[in-house]
C-alpha cells in the first residue's frame, strides 16, 4: 500500500489524531502563557526572583521528555492528566523568560509617566506595561508552541492522545506492511500542524499588536 | 473644530511645601533636604540648578511619586501628604521628558486616559479631546488617530502637555518638558506654555537646569543648590540683578544685562514719535514737510498705516513727481509683543538705527531707537536693584519677626495664602 492509499483509507482516524494533537498543544499553551505571565508578572520587579524563575522553568526543559511523562504517570496516572502537564511545564519557559525581559524591558519614563498620570498597579500592568511587553511575549509562545508540537508526540508512550499515536504504533510493528506509512503520516502530520499553527500566530500578531508599536 | 470651550476651565490652587525632606535608605545626606516653598495659585513657578541637586525629587514628591520622608505638602487648603497618590496624581497634571506618550496608543487614547480614569462620560472626553488638541495648536482632524511615532517630537511635547491639563488640574507639574527637543521647537513650545498659561492660569512648577528657560517662563525661579537648598526664590527680574551669592551668580551666567532685555516687552517701554506721512498724501506736501520741517527723514506708511518706505531728504531729488523709486523699502518691524532684545538686534542691524514698532495688524504705532533702548534699559535695571533690596529688607523684617514669635512660642501661621487664584 503506497502512503497515499495509506492515508486515503485511514483517513478519518488521522483527522481525529491530528485535531486531539492541536487541541492538546493549543490547550496547553493556553495554561502555558497564563501561568507563564502570571509567573513573569510576579517576579519581574525582582532582580533575584526573576532570574529564579528563568533559571527553574529552564531547569524543567532539561529534562527528557520521555523521562518526565514517565515520571508522571505513577502519580496521575495514563491518559491526558500527564499529557498536560508535561507539555505545559515545558511550555512554560519560552513565554516566562520573554515576558520578564519584556516588561523588564518597558521604558523607565513611560512607568513613571503611567504613575504620574495617576495610574494604580493593575492599570498600569494592564493597559501600559503588558501592552508593550506583547511582542516579545508572543514571540515566546510561538516558540514554545513548536517545541509542544514535538514533545506532544512523546505523550502517547503515556496513552496521551494525538498524532504520536500513529507514530508509536508504526515502530511497535517496525517490519510490517504499514509502519513506515504510519511513522511518515504522523511525522507529516505534526509538521503540517506547525506551520499552521505559525500562520495563525502572524495573524494574531497583526491583530493584537497595536500598530504604533509593529516593527 | 469646537468654537468655545464648553467645560470651563480651573485655574490654579497654591502649593505649600512645609519641611519636605527625602532621605534613602543607607545614605547619609538627604537627596532633599528641609525644603520649604510656597507657590502662590496661577503662579509658574520654576526649580532650577545643576544636575543631581534634587530639583527633579523635589518636584515628583509634590504628586508622591516619591514619597517624603518627612514633611507636609498642601495643596490648595488641603494635606496631601497622606491622600491616596493614585487620586491625588490624578487631580495633578504631570508632563515629562521625551512626552512619556504611550507609543501603542493613539493621540486621543494618550489625551483621554486621565479623564476616562475619572469617570467621565464618553461623549464629554471625545469633546475634551478635540478641544485639547485645538488648544495645544494641533488639527484634531488630523492627530486624533495618529500614534506617537508618526510625531514629531514637538508635536509630541504638546501632545503630552495636552495629556497632562486633559482633567483640567488646578495644578501642573513639568519636569524639563522641553530638554529633549531642538532650540528651536523648544523656543516654540516655551512660547505656546507661556500663551496656555496666559489663558488659563494653573499653578506649574517647573523643573529645568537651563535658567534662560526659566527666566522666559517663570514668574518667580528658585534656584536650588545641592540637597535642594533654596539658594534664592524670587522673581527672573530680581535674581539677574541681584544674586544673593555667587552660587546664583555663577548660575545666571554673564550677560545678566542682555537677559534682563528679554524680560521686557515693546510695549512696557516709551516708544518715540516720528514724522509719517501716507503714500495718499499729496507728493506736494509730503515734500514740503521734508524740506522746510525740522527732520530730515520721514516714515512713509501705506495704506494701512503700515510702515513703507524710509524718505530721506536726499531722496528728493531722484523721486522726480513720484515716490515709486525714492526711498528705502522699510526692512525690519517689531512688534509691541517683541522684547526688547529683539528690538535690540533689529535697531543694532538696521543701518540708521532705528526701527518702527507695529500693532496687531502691522499699523505704524511708534519708533525705539538706540537712545531710547539704552534710557529704558538702565532705569529698568535701576528700579529692580532698588526693588531687590527693598524685598530683602522685607524679608530680613520678616525673619526675624518669625524668630521673635518663635521663641515666645508662638507659632505664627501668617502667610498662609491659600485659595483660588483669579480667573482671567
Amino acid at each position: 500500500m503506497s502512503f497515499w492509499e495509506y492515508v486515503g483509507t485511514r483517513h478519518a482516524q488521522l483527522l481525529t489524531d491530528t485535531y486531539q494533537h492541536a487541541s492538546a498543544v493549543f490547550q496547553c499553551m493556553v495554561l502555558a502563557t497564563l501561568l507563564g505571565v502570571f509567573i513573569a508578572v510576579m517576579t519581574y520587579r525582582s532582580e533575584w526572583a526573576g532570574n529564579l524563575a528563568t533559571t527553574s522553568t529552564a531547569t524543567i526543559l532539561t529534562i527528557p521528555s520521555l523521562a518526565l511523562i514517565g515520571l508522571l504517570i505513577p502519580i496521575v496516572g495514563l491518559g491526558v492528566p500527564p499529557t498536560v502537564i508535561a507539555l505545559t511545564l515545558y511550555g512554560l519557559l519560552p513565554v516566562v523568560r520573554n515576558a520578564i525581559v519584556g516588561l523588564r524591558g518597558v521604558d523607565p519614563d513611560l512607568v513613571d509617566a503611567a504613575n504620574g498620570i495617576g495610574m494604580s498597579r493593575a492599570a498600569r500592568l494592564f493597559r501600559v506595561e503588558l501592552p508593550l511587553a506583547w511582542p516579545p511575549i508572543l514571540t515566546g509562545i510561538r516558540v514554545a508552541t513548536q517545541m509542544l508540537m514535538g514533545i506532544a508526540a512523546i505523550a502517547a508512550f503515556a496513552s496521551g492522545p494525538g498524532l504520536g499515536n500513529e507514530i508509536f504504533r508504526g515502530i511497535a510493528s517496525l517490519g510490517s506492511a504499514n509502519s513506515l506509512n504510519q511513522v511518515l503520516s504522523g511525522t507529516l502530520g505534526i509538521a503540517v500542524l506547525a506551520l499552521l499553527f505559525d500562520a495563525a500566530y502572524v495573524l494574531i500578531g497583526r491583530l493584537t499588536i497595536s500598530r504604533g508599536i509593529r516593527a | 473644530m469646537p468654537e468655545t470651550p464648553e467645560t470651563t476651565s480651573t485655574s490654579g490652587a497654591s502649593i505649600r511645601l512645609e519641611n519636605l525632606t527625602k532621605l534613602y535608605p543607607g545614605n547619609q545626606a538627604p537627596a532633599v533636604d528641609n525644603v520649604n516653598m510656597e507657590i502662590k495659585a496661577g503662579e509658574t513657578v520654576i526649580l532650577v540648578g545643576p544636575s543631581g541637586c534634587g530639583k527633579s525629587t523635589t518636584l515628583k514628591m509634590i504628586n508622591r511619586l516619591i514619597e517624603p520622608s518627612s514633611g507636609r505638602i498642601r495643596i490648595g487648603d488641603e494635606d496631601v501628604t497622606d491622600m491616596d497618590p493614585v487620586k491625588l496624581r490624578r487631580t495633578i497634571g504631570y508632563a515629562i521628558q521625551a512626552s512619556g506618550l504611550f507609543p501603542h496608543m493613539t493621540v486621543a487614547q494618550n489625551i483621554a486616559l486621565v479623564p476616562k480614569m475619572l469617570g467621565w462620560r464618553a461623549t464629554r472626553v471625545k469633546n475634551r479631546v478635540e478641544e485639547m488638541l485645538d488648544l495645544v495648536g494641533l488639527d484634531p482632524a488630523e492627530f486624533h488617530g495618529r500614534y506617537p511615532r508618526q510625531l514629531s517630537g514637538g508635536q509630541q511635547q504638546r501632545v503630552g502637555v495636552a495629556r497632562a491639563l486633559a482633567a483640567d488640574p488646578p495644578v501642573l507639574l513639568m519636569d524639563e518638558p522641553f530638554g529633549a527637543v531642538d532650540p528651536i521647537t523648544r523656543d516654540h513650545l516655551q512660547d505656546e506654555l507661556i500663551r496656555l498659561q496666559h489663558e488659563l492660569h494653573k499653578t506649574i512648577c517647573f523643573v529645568t537646569h537651563d535658567f534662560d528657560e526659566a527666566i522666559k517662563i517663570g514668574d518667580r525661579i528658585a534656584v536650588l543648590r545641592e540637597r535642594s537648598h533654596i539658594a534664592q526664590f524670587d522673581t527672573p527680574e530680581a535674581i539677574l540683578t541681584n544674586p544673593s551669592d555667587d552660587f546664583v551668580s555663577g548660575f545666571v551666567g554673564a550677560g545678566a544685562a542682555l537677559k534682563r532685555l528679554n524680560l521686557t516687552r515693546v510695549r512696557d517701554v516709551a516708544v518715540v514719535d516720528f514724522p509719517t506721512a501716507s503714500i495718499d498724501d499729496p507728493l506736494e506736501s509730503i515734500f514740503e514737510r521734508l524740506r522746510s520741517g525740522p527732520h530730515n527723514e520721514l516714515l512713509l506708511l501705506d495704506h494701512n498705516r503700515r510702515p513703507y518706505k524710509w524718505l530721506r531728504r536726499g531722496d528728493l531729488a531722484r523721486a522726480k513727481g513720484s515716490l515709486a523709486r525714492a526711498g528705502t523699502l522699510v526692512a525690519d518691524t517689531v512688534t509691541r509683543d517683541a522684547t526688547l532684545r529683539d528690538a535690540l538686534e533689529a535697531v543694532l542691524t538696521d543701518n540708521a538705527g532705528r526701527v518702527a514698532v507695529t500693532g496687531r495688524r502691522g499699523e505704524y504705532l511708534g519708533m525705539v531707537d538706540m537712545e531710547t533702548l539704552m534710557n529704558n534699559v538702565q532705569e529698568l535695571l535701576e528700579a529692580d536693584r532698588l526693588e531687590a533690596i527693598e524685598q530683602q529688607h522685607r524679608l530680613h523684617e520678616q525673619r526675624a519677626r518669625q524668630t521673635q514669635l518663635a521663641q515666645e512660642g508662638l507659632d505664627d501661621a501668617s502667610g498662609t495664602e491659600g485659595g483660588r487664584g483669579s480667573r482671567a
